[in-house]
């Protein structure tokens, strides 16, 4: 079984976000790492890999990305990912979910004979969610997304997902797109002999022109949506702190909702 | 004028909320056309009508019903080749997101996600970074396909033609391939809605499992309950309530965050409501910083004594 889990870099989400100044995620000026909802999804495959034992499953972490998101690759691959792949090209940068799901559907062909394409729920930083779903119509599979469990008989797949107003099993066949969320299991460490092993590990680097994907249609200028403008929001103020002595809180509060109307 | 698609979020025909805010905002843009895929569209077609759909396009779910999005994409792609329409409007549920992406894809289309904003000339708003960056936006290739999240724009009723059209799509195999194997509705709490409430209650850790003071603290001011994720992970509460990042995003006129320490990930969900207010023990909590209203106490004693008060006050 070929597992292929997509791995985005993004900008730490405890620093201080920012733009740039045409309007891009400043990648620069905040650390990277490995986006947290994506460790989600190599635990899974990890957890797939470990149940087909005697079974030969082979887990490729596919990024996205600048040359420095070869470090989200390689932290997939000290968690126990088998090999990594970054698909990296200026012409890339600046691409938004359209663009960036044609790069890694083409990546997947590339690979070629993949069972499985496993995510995160969401990116930590555009947090727009459609990845998936854009990679499973691209690519004509079904899509089994947003998985709290997550599980598996040969080719045959069934995942819980919580939805808004119910709770569904959703089943289909493998080769398929399915995305965890953060209910489906915390994600291991990677372990002192895993982070040694990973060095060995073999990380390709390819270019648009190696996966056979027209540059044309990626990057800023491409894009089928257009920012026209990035603004922090002012920090909220801190208002009243009072302290509760006696139940001097409550009356506190209940006055302050009164004030607001709110009672 | 052009036809704008709104599709409409329902429960066995019944239209939930952030659907007529839609409409509304539709009206900003050209003809609100609503889609309502399902069985016994009746009631539908009506409060559609009253909250301004000058069409209905009424589509069977015969075909729909068992499977994943991927069919009410090819519906939604369907119509969007009849119409030629100036937008297509969806609610930003998780299901509401999956289905826009797949039909930008479909139809080549800009897609635009979490928009809390339209303007007349299609601009949308949106809240990125944790709430904490306000950003501009348009789509510039095919028809604009925007998601907006709940709480959005108010509804306003304003009486639209509400022409019921029968709409045959035809759904391909590969659409069903993913099935819907078995269903559980979610027991309804009889509080409102977390993503459509005025206000909104929520306990963390800090309740220590006990989430009685938080729910009739919420009762008193008619309010949602929500949740940590720490209270989720603990088996406290279910997940459909939790709130932040991998939870719900809200934006209601008054939070009220009770034991709950205010971690990045839990703003992601709540930063932007109007008024924010906390109750914790420790001083030094994080979401103190974004309060317009604190109280350092215990929510134990706080809540409950708060709670009569309010109850005594309404008499
Ligand atoms: C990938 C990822 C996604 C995440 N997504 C989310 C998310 O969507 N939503 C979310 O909420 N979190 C999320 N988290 C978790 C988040 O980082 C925090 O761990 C979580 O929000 C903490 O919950 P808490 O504030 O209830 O608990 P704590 O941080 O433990 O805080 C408990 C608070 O209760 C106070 N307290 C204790 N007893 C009392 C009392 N008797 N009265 C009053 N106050 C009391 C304490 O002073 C403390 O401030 C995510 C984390 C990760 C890594």
């Amino acid at each position: 079984m070929n597992i292929v889990v997509c791995v985005k870099y993004v900008p730490d989400a405890t620093a201080d976000r920012t733009f740039e100044s045409d309007h891009t995620v400043d990648r620069q000026g905040v650390p990277g790492l490995l986006s947290e909802l994506d460790e989600y999804a190599v635990e899974q495959a990890l957890q797939l890999k470990e149940k087909r034992e005697g079974e030969d499953v082979e887990i490729t972490a596919l990024c996205v990305g600048p040359a420095s998101a070869e470090e989200a690759v390689r932290k997939a691959l000290q968690m126990g990912a088998d090999k990594g792949v970054l698909v990296a090209d200026d012409a890339i940068a600046g691409s938004d979910a359209v663009g960036t799901s044609a790069v890694l559907a083409g990546a997947v062909q590339h690979i070629g004979g993949v069972d499985v394409i496993m995510c995160g729920m969401a990116s930590t930083d555009g947090a727009m969610s459609v990845v998936p779903a854009m990679l499973a119509e691209r690519l004509d599979l079904p899509q089994v997304t947003l998985a709290s469990k997550v599980e598996s008989q040969g080719d045959q797949f069934r995942i819980q997902r919580d939805g808004d107003t119910s709770t569904e099993v959703i089943g289909a066949t493998a080769p398929l797109v399915l995305s965890v969320t953060d209910q489906s299991g915390e994600a291991r460490y990677p372990s002192f002999k895993g982070i040694m092993a990973a060095k060995k590990k073999p990380l390709e680097t390819w270019s648009l022109s190696d996966i056979g994907v027209d540059a044309g249609d990626l990057g800023l200028s491409a894009a089928w949506s257009e920012v026209a403008d990035t603004e922090a929001r002012p920090p909220r103020s801190q208002g009243e702190i009072v302290t509760d002595e006696d139940g001097s809180g409550a009356e506190a509060l209940v006055g302050f909702l009164a004030s607001k109307k709110f009672i | 004028m052009s036809e704008v698609l709104v599709l409409v979020d329902h429960v066995d025909g019944a239209v939930r909320k952030p659907t007529l805010e839609l409409l509304t905002l539709a009206k900003r843009l050209g003809a609100p056309a609503a889609v309502f895929i399902g069985a016994s569209p009746d009631d539908a077609v009506a409060q559609l009508k009253k909250y301004g759909a000058e069409k209905v396009y009424v589509v069977d779910d015969a075909e729909t019903k068992g499977y994943l999005v991927a069919p009410k994409a090819e519906v939604l792609a369907q119509l969007v080749e009849k119409t030629s329409p100036a937008a297509v409007l969806v609610v930003s549920t998780a299901e509401g997101k999956e289905i826009a992406g797949r039909l930008a894809i479909k139809t080549g289309s800009g897609l635009i996600t979490d928009a809390v904003e339209i303007d007349d000339d299609g601009t949308t708003t949106q809240s990125v970074f944790a709430g904490s960056y306000t950003v501009k936006a348009k789509v510039t290739t095919g028809t604009p396909i925007i998601t907006v999240k709940p709480n959005s724009a108010t509804p306003q009723e304003g009486e639209g033609k509400g022409e019921v059209e029968q709409f045959a799509a035809t759904i391909s195999d590969s659409a069903k391939k993913a099935k819907i194997v078995a269903s559980q509705p979610r027991k309804s709490s009889g509080r409102p809605e977390l993503t459509e409430a005025a206000i909104v209650v929520s306990g963390g850790r800090g309740t220590g499992g006990d989430f009685e003071p938080i729910e009739g603290f919420a009762d008193s001011l008619g309010a949602a309950v929500g949740a940590s994720r720490a209270a989720v992970d603990s088996g406290w509460i279910p997940h459909a309530f939790q709130i932040g990042q991998t939870g719900k995003t809200v934006s209601p006129q008054l939070y009220v965050a009770n034991g709950i320490s205010g971690a990045i990930q839990h703003r992601a969900g709540m930063q932007t409501s109007k008024t924010i207010v906390a109750v914790n023990k420790d001083d030094e909590a994080p979401i103190f910083e974004l309060v317009d209203f604190g109280v350092v106490g215990d929510l134990k004693t706080v809540l409950p004594a708060a709670t009569e008060e309010i109850t005594k006050r309404k008499g």
